[in-house]
């Protein structure tokens, strides 16, 4: 007879740690719908740096599917959603997801693209960009962030997400030529062996700013001649002068 | 005070008041490491209403206090000691990030803290003062005059520590001396009390002992890990090589064996070669810049033809150069790559200077010892100012670092460099068909280059030079390169201009008979801003362009010298709604935390000074209604305002003259203190003697003295700038001291007249001239950067007139 009370225990207890679970599954994937609404509104208000006038369809899936707050510590979990870049040590931050949108977006992704990363951080833009393509490259100088980054990339199911410790100045010479590469590791000018491994046609994004203040977003483009140009993006819509548009 | 005490007291109140000073500047000098010197200047001016409260708490509580008055004394003597490094540490405990006080409110709160727990010294510290003027009301004249010249040798004092000890370790020896202070008082300072000190005396050496012991194991500095020293250092294998600490900053060489720095900012997307080995030199922990190997290799350095400063060296041979702000040599080296006959390198800070000469000289090719470069330690101004020689190009290379530009770091900072007469100095100082090259990161929206551009061409309108025909502008992705040609530009050079351009990816962005469709080519920017702004300010219509213009483009100024001020109000609105969507950029944050300051200051004066003493106003014996009172607040408020206003005013206006920014503080700050601690000593006796207001005396004398050097700061800088630098020095301050003896004197005139009709004002006024001095730091720079510095002496001579007018009855 006890057994049975035991077994009922068990089952109790199992179906309560079930639910709390789906609980929290549900309230993490009803602050990710808000999280995008919010990044859509403003992407939707200010759309004139993209080549479109709304984000695409893959990246706002990826952003409502990448559980963020697994690539935040502990400490600051409960801002995850929030519209925010964060923390996480190492003198370094998780973008802000607008920026982390937009800067996927302006890559033009395909399902079959190969991308190089570098500056992993936290892992989470390269859960988003493996949202989209199953062909990701990420190298992180720092070891204990590119260590986190590894468990936490597994964790959350990306773990076909090729991780990399060390220099990125050199890109990842084996895996190259790439369709996109994204550059969130500070450099004092854009790598030439980076631009060496963009694929004719592909696209570079970089970041421009401070950790917690990005300034403008820089695209790079190689067209089918290999000339290369950039294009310098405020991520918002602002003319410096009164009147004109 | 018998003759016998006070002697001893005095040299105590001295050496309180110039450990205060020193503990002001010395933690402004920390908290510009740990974090960021604007918030730095935020922090320190608030922490100084430990005066304010301190005004309020004895104005309370004094009839209390004096009844043990050896002991308050003693008392809070120890605690300012012991709270010197305890406060600092604490600080540092707060996880106070500034950078995210845009994104988290809870910042504010611990902003909040840090002040508060800051202001705790100077509380101590202004009990002691204020107790002392309370008690000792018939020697005010002389206790202020001590208060003065103790903070005059503070000032000198904590200049010349910053030069020889680290920063962390100058607390303990202000910990020291204000022990020793207090040993002094507890041994010979109250003997007419005979008071028993053979306790305190046990206390006061059992706690220099601790502290000894303690101190040097305290690791005292932690930076913020937002700086790009501590990013840095996450770099495997990363190490410091080593420091040096000066008042302009900490200076840290570190090396990254492993992974190669490759520093080279505007490097062309064309280019294929990599900089060479390089050491990471950081300023403060921020702000880095690189020592390049060099082994008399040329082609080693060819990287430095791929950025948007070699566009001169392709025009002609430069055989004279001149590189103002040398700083680590990349610009010299770029110099030596074009082959340039003779460089003179200026640069100001003598720690650099010294490393590449001696410690890194092997490491840098010996660049500053080469026959053809001299160095010269030098305020770049200054330098070109006193200097008779001419230059075939003068260049101004990228001094700051690209994220402190970004943040607006520099907004509130003045910089000489940039102005509308600096802009005609270097003119005059280069040869027919010269080059001055201005180079300048690329910030968007566009702030930096369009207001270069107008101080450039106000500056050329001036002086009657078609600017339009002879300016040059070139642009990459990340800086762009102004060229201002003595001369009208040739067809040769637009020739060269283009393919040096198109060999590289820059974008023409203005030459004599561009056309818009050869603009904006290679990084392209949504509209070409750059052109459309170069156009504008070229044509009638520059005024309604600045105007217009939603940041602050107006021309530097030698008066109004807040190059990177491009805040303006009604850009604001625009703005707060796209903060949190990626336009935190937009906002150059440095003048709004001056007012955040202000607001911040005004508030908590409320709050801690003003609502204590309105609540128990029948304490204090002041009587609703009652003028006298009233006539009190505002004759000690406007002295508060009116004394630090033309410090700060005239600090600026030596910078010029001095042609340095540390010899101009120490200079300025100590001839006030020390002549308007003499004017504190003698003005008893102007009481005495003029039996009819006496207060016109320093109050005229003020602004006869300020009026006349205001009038012709022009015609004494240029004076002063040509004379041999002991001249230099000893005119300087014997112009000082005439207006410091005057401006020492309405401070105890007016504590005097308070001690004979109301002395239970006493700590009140000190409290409110506390208050009022917090206040008038912040405000003024506020003032300067609206009107100018002139204006700032006009408010001052105002202000005294008022004070004049308000002296007490």
């Amino acid at each position: 007879m006890q057994h049975v009370y035991a077994y009922k225990f068990v089952i109790l207890c199992l179906a309560l740690f079930l639910c709390s679970a789906q609980a929290f599954a549900d309230e993490h994937q009803q602050q990710r719908d808000i999280l995008v609404s919010l990044i859509e509104k403003d992407v939707g208000d200010n759309s004139e740096f993209l080549d479109s006038n709304r984000l695409t369809e893959q990246v706002i899936k990826a952003i409502q599917t990448v559980p963020r707050h697994e690539f935040v510590p502990l400490k600051n979990r409960h801002q995850a959603y929030k519209n925010r870049p964060l923390p996480i040590g190492y003198g370094q931050t998780i973008s802000q997801p607008t920026i982390v949108a937009i800067m996927t977006d302006l890559l033009h992704l395909k399902n079959t693209d190969r991308v190089l990363e570098v500056g992993t951080g936290s892992g989470y833009q390269a859960a988003v960009l493996a949202e989209i393509t199953k062909n990701v490259y990420t190298i992180e100088v720092v070891t204990e962030l590119a260590e986190r980054a590894v468990i936490d990339l597994k964790r959350t199911g990306y773990d076909y997400v090729k991780t990399r410790i060390g220099d990125g100045y050199y890109g990842w010479e084996e895996a190259a030529p790439f369709d996109a590469i994204i550059v969130t590791a500070a450099s004092s000018h854009i790598p030439p062996p980076l631009i060496k491994q963009l694929k004719a046609g592909g696209r570079m994004i970089i970041p421009v700013g401070s950790q917690f203040m990005v300034q403008h977003l820089i695209l790079v483009t190689k067209d089918a001649a290999n000339n290369v140009k950039t294009r310098q993006i405020l991520p918002v819509k602002f003319v410096p002068l009164i009147g004109k548009h | 005070m018998t003759r016998f005490d006070k002697l001893p007291y005095l040299v105590a109140i001295a050496i309180v008041s110039a450990s205060s000073l020193a503990y002001e500047m010395l933690l402004m000098r920390l908290f510009s490491i740990i974090q960021w010197h604007h918030f730095a200047y935020m922090i320190i001016s608030l922490a100084l209403l430990g005066y304010g409260i301190s005004g309020t708490f004895l104005a309370l509580n004094r009839d209390r206090l004096i009844r043990y008055f050896p002991t308050v004394i003693l008392a809070n003597l120890l605690l300012f000691s012991i709270s010197i490094p305890l406060c600092f540490l604490l600080v540092q405990q707060l996880p106070f990030n500034p950078l995210e006080i845009v994104w988290s409110p809870v910042q504010l709160w611990y902003l909040l803290a840090t002040y508060l727990v800051l202001s705790l010294p100077f509380f101590f510290t202004a009990n002691v003062i204020g107790l002392s003027f309370y008690r000792y009301k018939e020697q005010v004249s002389s206790l202020y005059a001590a208060d003065l010249v103790g903070a005059g040798f503070g000032s000198i004092a904590i200049i010349m520590l910053l030069f020889v000890v680290f920063p962390e370790k100058i607390l303990i020896i202000l910990q020291l001396s204000l022990l020793l202070a207090a040993l002094m008082l507890s041994v010979l300072g109250f003997r007419e009390q005979q008071m028993k000190t053979g306790r305190w005396n046990v206390v006061i050496i059992s706690v220099a002992v601790i502290a000894l012991i303690i101190m040097p194991r305290i690791d005292t500095l932690s930076l913020s890990p937002y700086k790009s020293l501590e990013q840095f250092l996450t770099i495997p294998n990363t190490h410091v090589l080593e420091q040096q600490s000066s008042p302009l900053g900490l200076i840290t060489i570190a090396e990254s064996p492993v992974i190669p720095l490759r520093h080279a900012p505007g490097l062309s997307l064309k280019a294929v070669d990599e900089p060479p080995h390089q050491l990471a030199v950081f300023t403060d922990g921020d702000g880095m810049t690189a020592i390049t190997q060099f082994d008399g290799e040329r082609d080693a350095i060819s990287y430095l033809d791929q950025t948007t400063s070699a566009l001169p060296y392709h025009f002609k041979p430069l055989q004279d150069v001149l590189i103002l702000g040398a700083g680590t040599g990349t610009d010299v080296l770029q110099a030596i790559y074009h082959g340039s006959a003779h460089i003179d390198a200026v640069e100001q800070n003598v720690q650099i200077i010294d490393l590449l000469k001696h410690n890194y000289a092997d490491f840098s090719g010996h660049i500053y010892t080469r026959p053809e470069v001299q160095v010269h330690l030098a305020e770049a101004r200054g330098f070109v100012t006193s200097s008779s020689k001419s230059y075939d190009l003068i260049s101004i290379p990228l001094m700051d670092a690209f994220g402190a530009s970004a943040s607006g770091l520099y907004s509130m900072t003045e910089n000489y460099l940039y102005t509308e007469q600096a802009i005609q100095a270097y003119l005059q100082h280069l040869n027919k068909d010269g080059y001055l090259s201005l180079t300048r990161w690329v910030k968007l929206p566009a702030r930096d280059m369009p207001k270069l551009l107008a101080t450039v061409i106000s500056a050329l309108k001036q002086e009657n030079i078609q600017a339009a025909q002879q300016i040059l502008l070139i642009r990459s992705w990340q800086t762009n390169t102004l060229i201002v040609k003595n001369g009208l530009i040739t067809d040769e050079e637009i020739t060269r201009l283009k393919q040096f351009c198109s060999d590289r990816n820059f974008d023409l962005v203005f030459y004599p008979g561009i056309k818009e469709q050869e603009t904006n080519q290679f990084n392209i920017l949504q509209q070409p801003y750059f052109y459309e702004a170069t156009q504008a300010l070229l044509s009638d219509q520059s005024k309604a362009f600045i105007d217009a213009y939603k940041f602050n483009i107006e021309p530097a100024t030698d008066d109004k010298p807040y190059v990177f001020q491009f805040f303006k109000w009604q850009t604001l609105p625009e703005i707060l709604p796209l903060l949190a969507s990626g336009g935190i950029s937009l906002l150059d944050n440095g003048y709004l935390i001056l007012i955040a300051a202000l607001i911040q200051a005004l508030a908590a004066s409320l709050l801690l000074i003003a609502l204590p003493l309105w609540l128990w106003k029948d304490k204090l014996g002041i009587k609703s209604g009652q003028q006298e009172s009233q006539h009190a607040l505002i004759y000690f408020f406007s002295l508060g305002l009116a004394f630090l206003f033309i410090e700060i005013a005239f600090i600026q206006k030596f910078i010029l003259i001095l042609q340095h920014p540390i010899y101009a503080i120490t200079t300025v700050i100590s001839t006030f203190l020390l002549s308007a601690g003499l004017g504190s000593y003698v003005s008893s006796r102007i009481i005495s003697n003029v039996k009819k207001y006496p207060i016109l005396v320093p109050i005229s004398g003020i602004a006869v003295f300020a009026s006349i050097y205001m009038l012709n700061i022009d015609a004494i800088t240029i004076f002063l700038q040509h004379q041999p630098d002991q001249s230099r020095f000893i005119l300087s301050i014997l112009l000082i001291m005439p207006l410091g003896l005057f401006m020492g004197m309405p401070f105890p005139m007016g504590l005097a007249r308070l001690s004979l009709t109301r002395p239970q004002l006493i700590p009140w006024a000190w409290g409110v001239n506390g208050f009022a001095s917090v206040i008038s730091a912040i405000l003024a720079t506020l003032i300067a950067m609206q009107f100018g510095f002139m204006m700032l002496v006009v408010f001052a001579v105002v202000l005294y007139g008022m004070a004049a007018y308000f002296f007490p009855k």
